[in-house]
């Protein structure tokens, strides 16, 4: 999220779509019910009437996949009715910047931006018109024709109210209602807040579905204000923090991108990556990239080597080459692994295609699975199809403590860091998640101190100081020496140049934390694991549990309560809050006020001294946010594409009926025997209906956790498929009647719940269906499942198994998330 | 008036003593809190992303109740289901307490100690790495990575935790390092 939770009860205009927050993000409603107190309007966008479009002021249906095209039509709204805030859009974005006239827009290009050939674009018309000394080219008016704004006014002009309507089944007026009541917040007084979760993001254009609306906000000055920005509503309590510190095949923490192969020394990998700009007034913060460079490696190696070295230990990925999810899955289904840690996860429920993630795990020698309860994972070697005579797989299922049985922090949707505190003893022998690592880190350790192997240096060489060895021999993991390791100390004495007042000194000792990321240094002599997180842990633990009663701005910043990565900072981006003069646009609304000599209020996020010129997206190494967005894979523009699996014959908007550049596992050589898809060419009648998954506020994710909980599964205890009152009639479905809902991938066994909250799409003359299933459920829970003696049961059974056995392996062009938001299925009476 | 929640209940504590709304003292005396002579701590709800705070109480070791912690700006007390069943993630008889062993081929668990099962895993990270380790890839570039090895997880882990995971899968030389926040 670009601002934070509390932050939304200073909206003005609030969208919920691609999420339901009322089910699943529950108390944040607080915030949005609030806000509505105050007198804002919500607006409820989603295939189904869920509990959120319940308590919205407007609630418009929309056939999954289409939100862009919805989207689309909105920027076409707001600027043929001007409704765009001018003095922002000139100023803070790349609306003025002029374009390579070469560049080709979908409308004039068959579908497609100029460049593409096999699936990938070459970008080099994407680009922008320089001056002589570098400079990029401007057009303050916005008039000329090659220039961000009239290149965006020229594309989404497709995008009419009855194109969109033709595209989405959403009635021609409730867009308008909404593009107008949206479009009122392009005012200085006004602000309005989108809030989106996995309903944006797994689709084959998850990641042009969340800029459409990036490009929205800026449009009407909402970015970097009170109760404005895009609210990604994070699914779990620390998959925020789990980015942030790079479990991702292609970040380091602190989103420092994984060396590739090309790069064979540090100097070279910090020439490539380091970003550069020509801007006069630009502040570029990623200059400081080798910084935080130098102090992860230290982080990782202390100064058991040197940074040269470190460097060189660690692993490259190949140019170009993808190690993400659903290519992960696929190498083991071919073999590739012999080992696999499924660690506090359970992929034979959470991956798309199930099947095929089970298959796979038959192929390891050995997995290693850590988590709280038995799971589908652990046990996929007696999961339904599964003959264990047959299954090499050795497995360890190792038992870890809960989170009140540990301390450590967690990082909200918000940002936000909070510690949690240990209050009783994992049950028998299990052990808090670092101390495992601990463990098996110091054993495998000690074999290669023994025995040697390939590059044994980048693991012996590690710096570990976590705690010493306990009297049983084991080695104690405190949270608190990592947590000070991430925030990052002084590796020896040294005296540093105050980064924000040039000729003021200050001298640390070796130890010392650093009090910030200003002061992190490029050359060894400081370490900080992710440099984001640095002023998290300085002379004290900042994230601890403070009395943080006191909101001194009163629009909700508590800059007491938990700490907010980064530098504490609430609201990202508010230096785009000021006039370039520094004043508020809002007095009503203001993140930060100059007192004549500093800043006040929440921390400042790229605002220079008043009238200095300086453009605020500090992040961007041109200083301004991009309308224009040539770093994404699938355009500059976010442009409307059917899901893989869909529907309808024709893409409305153009010949080119997907997404181009998406990764098609079907193809010979790419995927697997496995990888099929429904529909693709043309529609297929065995499986005419559009399903996406979803959650309940009762269970969370694939219910490793919560179907293990009485209360819980008592509440929501079975597997079950929503459809509309039209589709049951028309497959002699009535409510509660058990039904088979199938896929080319594999199919599960659901109870109808036949409601009103579905309707059947008109889609341009045709009547679509569209259905809903909750991923939450799996076969461990259940009554029916073979046991042995000793095995754990679940004191409230559950029924069913995962919804995503259905969900096919396609991912989103530039993230690769899954598309689980919209395939095709059929459904049948059991 | 700022009252904590501690001080909360130093007022209601008070107002019982002198036998307010409404109990008969001896009822009040024979159904004293549940959280009575209970240790308190907080805690942040592990499931969704709200971040909500909740209070642990716990005696002898044992957790006697939770609940939403009003001194939060975020929740300010409330919790939904999931953050309201906190108490069952403790009080659990189906909670793993031992490492669970399956041989190839064996068709149940087996119980076993620590100390075999951590042996005997790195006795398999360090096959499998020495047999997929690669030094240069087909271009001949330093890649130094293995192959063989690949991880999921995990945003349930704490923020420290995550990074040693990461640092020790790194260290190990994996480059299939993935999580929740890609599907
Ligand atoms: S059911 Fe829920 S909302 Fe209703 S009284 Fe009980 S706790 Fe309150
Ligand atoms: S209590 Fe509910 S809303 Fe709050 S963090 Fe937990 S799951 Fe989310």
């Amino acid at each position: 999220m670009t601002n934070h939770w509390i932050d939304i009860r200073n909206s003005d205009v609030i969208l919920i779509m691609g999420s339901n927050p009322a089910s699943n993000h529950p108390i944040a409603f607080k915030w949005i019910t609030a806000a509505m107190e105050k007198g804002a309007k919500v607006i409820c966008v989603d295939p189904r009437f869920t509990q959120s479009a319940a308590k919205s002021h407007i609630y418009a249906p929309l056939r999954s996949g289409t939100d862009i095209a919805f989207l689309g039509g909105m920027i076409k709204y707001i600027l043929d009715n001007k409704l765009y805030f001018e003095e922002y859009v000139r100023n803070y974005t790349n609306a003025t910047f002029l374009v390579n006239p070469d560049l080709k827009l979908p409308g004039d290009n068959n579908g497609v931006f100029s460049g593409l050939t096999d699936g990938k674009y070459d970008k080099s018309t994407w680009s922008y018109q320089t001056e002589g000394d570098g400079r990029i080219k401007k057009d303050p008016t916005m008039q000329d024709p090659n220039c961000v704004f009239q290149l965006l006014k020229k594309h989404y002009s497709r995008y009419t109210p009855e194109v969109v309507n033709q595209v989405t089944g959403t009635p021609v007026d409730k867009l308008i209602e909404i593009y107008k009541l949206y479009g009122s917040t392009g005012t200085k007084d006004r602000s309005a807040v989108e809030l989106y979760a996995m309903g944006w993001t797994q689709h084959t254009v998850g990641t042009q579905n969340i800029r459409t609306m990036c490009m929205i906000q800026l449009l009407l000055g909402n970015m970097g204000v009170p109760g404005g920005g895009v609210a990604a509503m994070r699914g779990e309590s620390n998959v925020q923090g789990s980015t942030d510190h790079g479990l991702l095949f292609h970040i380091w923490p602190g989103y420092l991108g994984t060396p590739k192969a090309s790069l064979a020394t540090l100097a070279a990998y910090l020439e490539k990556e380091t970003p550069s700009t020509k801007e006069p007034n630009s502040l570029n913060w990623w200059k400081n990239k080798p910084k935080y460079v130098a102090s992860f490696l230290r982080a990782m190696y202390g100064t058991n080597v040197t940074l040269d070295e470190a460097y060189n230990l660690l692993p490259k990925i190949d140019d170009g080459a993808n190690y993400s999810w659903l290519n992960l899955f696929d190498q083991m289904y071919k073999g590739k692994f012999t080992g696999f840690f499924a660690w506090g996860m359970n992929p034979a429920c959470s991956g798309a295609h199930s099947n095929k993630v089970r298959q796979a795990m038959t192929r390891l020698d050995w997995l290693v699975n850590v988590n709280l309860f038995d799971n589908e994972t652990g046990s996929f070697w007696r999961g339904p199809g599964m003959d264990p005579k047959k299954i090499k797989t050795e497995v360890f299922l190792l038992p870890c403590a809960a989170s009140i049985e540990k301390e450590g922090s967690i990082i909200n949707s918000g940002r936000w860091n909070q510690w949690r505190y240990k209050a009783i003893n994992p049950p028998g022998v299990a052990l808090p998640d670092g101390d495992i690592t601990s463990e098996i880190y110091f054993k495998v350790k000690g074999l290669y101190e023994k025995e040697g192997g390939p590059n044994a240096d980048a693991i012996t060489k590690l710096s570990w100081n976590y705690g010493p060895k306990t009297f049983d021999g084991h080695f104690h993991f405190d949270p608190h020496a990592v947590a000070k390791e991430i925030n990052g100390v002084f590796l020896e004495d040294k005296t540093v140049e105050n980064p924000t007042k040039p000729g003021e000194f200050k001298e640390f000792k070796k130890g010392d934390p650093v009090p910030t990321f200003a002061w992190l240094q490029d050359d060894g002599s400081t370490s900080s694991g992710c440099w984001v997180y640095c002023g998290s842990y300085t002379d004290k633990n900042m994230s601890a549990r403070r009395e943080g009663k006191k909101d001194p701005t009163g629009i909700g910043l508590y800059p007491e309560w938990a700490w907010a990565w980064p530098v504490n900072r609430r609201i990202l981006y508010n230096g785009a809050s000021v006039d370039p003069e520094g004043n508020p646009w809002s007095a009503k609304k203001a993140a930060i006020k100059w007192s004549g000599d500093k800043w006040v209020g929440d921390v400042p996020d790229g605002a220079g001294n008043p009238g200095s010129g300086r453009p605020p997206f500090i992040m961007k190494p041109d200083g301004v946010a991009s309308i224009f967005g040539p770093g994404l894979a699938d355009g500059p523009f976010p442009e409307h594409y059917e899901p893989l699996e869909c529907p309808v014959e024709k893409n409305v908007l153009s010949p080119q009926k997907n997404n181009p550049t998406i990764k098609r596992f079907d193809k010979p050589g790419v995927g697997s025997d496995l990888d099929v898809y429904s529909g693709v060419d043309s529609c297929d009648p065995k499986y005419p209906f559009i399903c996406a998954t979803y959650r309940i506020s009762e269970h969370w994710q694939t219910g490793v956790l919560t179907r293990w909980c009485p209360w819980l599964a008592e509440m929501q205890p079975e597997m079950w498929c929503e459809m509309s009152k039209e589709l049951a009639k028309e497959r002699g479905i009535s409510n509660g009647d058990k039904v088979i809902v199938s896929s080319p991938r594999g199919q599960v066994e659901c109870v109808a719940i036949v409601t009103p909250r579905f309707k059947p799409f008109n889609i341009d003359g045709n009547i679509l269906h569209e259905v809903g299933i909750p991923w939450h459920f799996g076969w461990i829970t259940t009554k029916d499942r073979s046991y042995n003696p000793g095995d754990k049961k679940a004191e409230v059974f559950t029924r069913g198994d995962a919804a995503n056995l259905l969900v096919p392996t396609i991912g989103d062009a530039n993230t690769t998330i899954p598309e689980s938001k919209a395939f095709m299925v059929n459904v049948v009476k059991k | 008036m700022d009252v904590s929640r501690r001080g909360f209940l130093k007022i209601a504590g008070g107002t019982l003593a002198v036998g307010g709304i409404g109990f008969r003292p001896s009822l009040a005396h024979a159904e004293p809190l549940k959280i009575q002579y209970a240790k308190e701590t907080t805690t942040i709800c592990p499931y969704c992303s709200v971040g909500c705070s909740i209070i642990v109480s716990t005696r002898n070791g044992k957790v006697v109740n939770t609940e939403g912690d009003p001194d939060s700006p975020i929740n300010r007390g409330s919790l939904c289901t999931k953050g309201g069943s906190i108490y069952q993630m403790a009080n659990n008889e189906n909670r793993l307490g031992k490492p669970l062993y399956r041989a190839p081929y064996a068709t149940e668990w087996k119980e076993v100690d620590w100390e075999w099962t951590l042996d005997r895993i790195a006795e398999n990270v360090k096959k499998s790495r020495d047999k997929s380790f690669r030094a240069t890839n087909d271009k001949g570039e330093v890649v130094n990575r293995t192959e063989g090895i690949a991880s999921v997880g995990s945003a349930a882990l704490d923020n420290e935790e995550c990074f040693v995971y990461q640092k020790f899968l790194r260290g190990l030389g994996l480059v299939y390092i993935e999580h929740q926040a890609r599907i």
